[in-house]
């Protein structure tokens, strides 16, 4: 079984006219079901629906409260690698582009998680390029014998792996994973995925199937919003992440929003999501799936994320760099930023910004057993 | 009327209030919170307990005299709950722990059998256990037999905040069990903990309710004085409630004309 075999069942579905045919009694319906079902979370999805943005908001606020409580869990990442083999357009890391490439050494890594660790962050995710010349998991391995000193909860996000890789690494204390499809439209993955391991559409869309076999803890899933039609995305990312809770229940299932942000390639969004996109996917998400975790990264300006908390977000990325030893190495190159991150807010100004709110930003919410 | 003191293992528990600690704003307003209440029994998570902090431990707001019961939230089986407690307890927070092991993580509805092989196992290594658990009334006396405490049932789904669904399932543990049997989760209302607490429950654990509350101080006082007044009329002997008027006695009468 795979998710591909739910992907197959809707991909050729007529989208336009299925978006464009929702009854203003569907969506009413929609917004206060206790259940939402394929037909509503489309009801959801749909242009029309915009108009009840607000009362979306108001039962997402509420369910995530009751759910969550008024806290925002915090995490950052720490890119390792920046080496690539793939030549996704979309991407800084692209193996064309001329840039100079890293990768931290295991003292260095020492240094930038000391640097991490002291801002009082217990949470981080580790990212590579996609090489596994270059970033093979005996490196990773040793790097988390370094980084378990200091982190009370490791996940990756990395190039796919095996469910057998996956359950080495759970071994060595990772506890979750992080793997996006980008998009899910197979055609359109193929032409953004050119070149490279990441061009094999099936073995990404089951990599988060695999790692939650291997035993994390915590999965998380997600497309690059601008890739693609984003109701289209949602639609399959709000599905999968379903299959994923249906499948492995004991597995905590996530799902991010990133949406496209300036980076070396000069890459523009093929699409455009707006801002009030954006809140209608946390939205839809919440109501179709109350207790799915919603990571919001620094990708998105202060202001936005500001206005985001309370809406139906769990989780944001605070004191983020996108370059690898960002922390605490001088800058090795022209450009070597995976993405340009726009909320360059420190971890404290994070956890002042989220009390002023009324939310508690949650450090540690896990140990290693 | 003598002093009403629930016993759990051997310590006295004035406040039948427990409160937790998961889901407040931030650690000041757990602590008015807790200021408001005065309870003895405080449930934390210890995957949130950072005692490596330099800014700041949730377990400095937390007055000294209160018994600090860790719980295993996180556990997926008995063996991660086990694991769990064992730290806990290495950590300094003391015997109590409430067994949670929850493999749902839509519902967060407890998986019994995984809690009864935790609780076996803690309670042999000498802890005071109180575990989480759906209302069943084979399940909990295996619990009590296996040395638990206190059982603690679900009123309704964690955070769901659905009051005494469960209500004909616990009535049936409190009349069956000899140990405490303390509703935990899905209490939306002070109404909802009064009923519990008139139903005949040894105590109730809230936090949701109360945390995301406009004004948590004041929804604790709120719980603090339902849960008193339950139990109150429960003591007192509630009569029970018929929907006519009594005022002769049709079947019988004829007795007293004889």
């Amino acid at each position: 079984m795979s998710y591909y075999d739910i992907y197959t069942k809707y991909k050729d579905s007529k989208w336009n006219g299925l978006l464009e045919d929702v009854s203003k009694q569907t969506i009413e319906r929609s917004i206060y079901s206790d259940n939402v079902n394929i037909d509503q979370l489309i009801a959801l999805l749909s242009p029309k629906a915009e108009e009840r943005l607000e009362e979306m908001a108001s039962r997402a606020h509420e369910i995530t409260l009751r759910y969550f409580g008024r806290t925002i869990q915090l995490y950052t990442p720490m890119y390792l690698s920046d080496y690539c083999d793939n030549e996704c357009l979309y991407c800084g890391f692209n193996s064309k582009n001329r840039i100079k490439r890293k990768r931290l050494s295991l003292d260095e890594v020492e240094k930038e998680a000391q640097f991490i660790s002291a801002t009082g962050l217990k949470h981080i995710l580790i990212l590579t390029g996609d090489s596994r010349s270059q970033s093979p998991i005996n490196y990773i391995k040793d790097c988390l014998e370094t980084l378990r000193k200091y982190f009370s909860s490791v996940s990756i996000e990395i190039y796919a792996l095996t469910e057998n890789e996956y359950k080495e690494l759970v071994q060595e204390g990772v506890d979750g994973l992080t793997i996006y499809q980008e998009t899910y439209d197979e055609e359109c993955y193929k032409k953004l995925h050119p070149k490279g391991p990441k061009s094999d559409y099936l073995f990404r869309l089951d990599a988060p199937e695999r790692g939650a076999k291997a035993g994390m803890r915590n999965i998380n899933i997600g497309v690059l919003l601008g890739l693609n039609d984003w109701r289209r995305d949602i639609f399959f990312t709000a599905l999968h992440a379903k299959y994923l809770q249906d499948n492995f229940t004991d597995v905590e299932i996530g799902s991010s929003i990133p949406r496209i942000r300036p980076n070396i390639g000069n890459f523009k969004a093929l699409y455009e999501v707006s801002d009030k996109n954006m809140v209608q996917i946390i939205l839809v998400l919440r109501l179709f799936l109350p207790r799915l975790g919603i990571s919001v990264s620094t990708r998105e300006d202060p202001n936005f994320r500001e206005n985001l908390i309370g809406l139906g977000i769990t989780r944001m990325s605070a004191g983020s760099t996108t370059r690898v030893g960002g922390h605490t190495i001088e800058v090795y190159g022209e450009g070597s930023s995976q993405f340009e991150i726009s909320d360059t807010r420190s971890v404290a100004e994070i956890m002042a910004l989220l009390e002023k709110k009324g939310y508690q930003g949650i450090l540690k919410d896990w140990l290693p057993l | 009327m003598p002093e009403d003191i629930l016993y759990i293992g051997k310590r006295p528990i004035k406040n039948r209030l427990f409160i937790g600690t998961g889901k407040f704003s931030s650690n000041a307003v757990m602590k008015q919170v807790l200021e408001e209440v005065g309870p003895d029994v405080i449930t934390v998570a210890l995957r949130r307990v950072d005692s490596t902090s330099k800014t700041e431990n949730i377990l400095d707001y937390i007055p000294k005299e209160c018994i600090i019961m860790p719980n295993t939230s996180g556990a997926r089986n008995a063996e991660e709950a086990i694991r769990i407690a064992r730290l806990a307890r290495a950590s300094g927070s003391g015997d109590w722990v409430k067994v949670e092991v929850i493999k749902d993580n839509k519902y967060l509805l407890p998986d019994n059998l995984e809690t009864l092989k935790a609780t076996e196992a803690l309670v042999k290594e000498n802890f005071t256990v109180l575990p989480y658990m759906s209302p069943d009334l084979s399940m909990a006396k295996r619990l009590q037999d296996a040395g638990a405490s206190a059982v603690m049932p679900l009123g309704s789904p964690i955070g769901s905040s659905r009051g005494l669904k469960t209500k004909e399932l616990v009535e049936i543990l409190i009349h069956e069990l000899n140990v405490p049997v303390i509703v935990d989760a899905g209490l939306g209302r002070p109404s909802d903990a009064c009923e519990c607490m008139e139903l005949g429950c040894a105590a109730v654990l809230v936090n949701t309710a109360i945390a995301i509350a406009q004004d948590p101080a004041n929804m604790a006082r709120a719980f603090s004085k339902a849960v008193k007044a339950g139990r109150l009329a429960y003591i007192s002997g509630i009569p029970s409630s018929s929907v006519e008027a009594k005022a002769s006695s049709p079947l019988t009468g004829f007795l007293r004309d004889s």
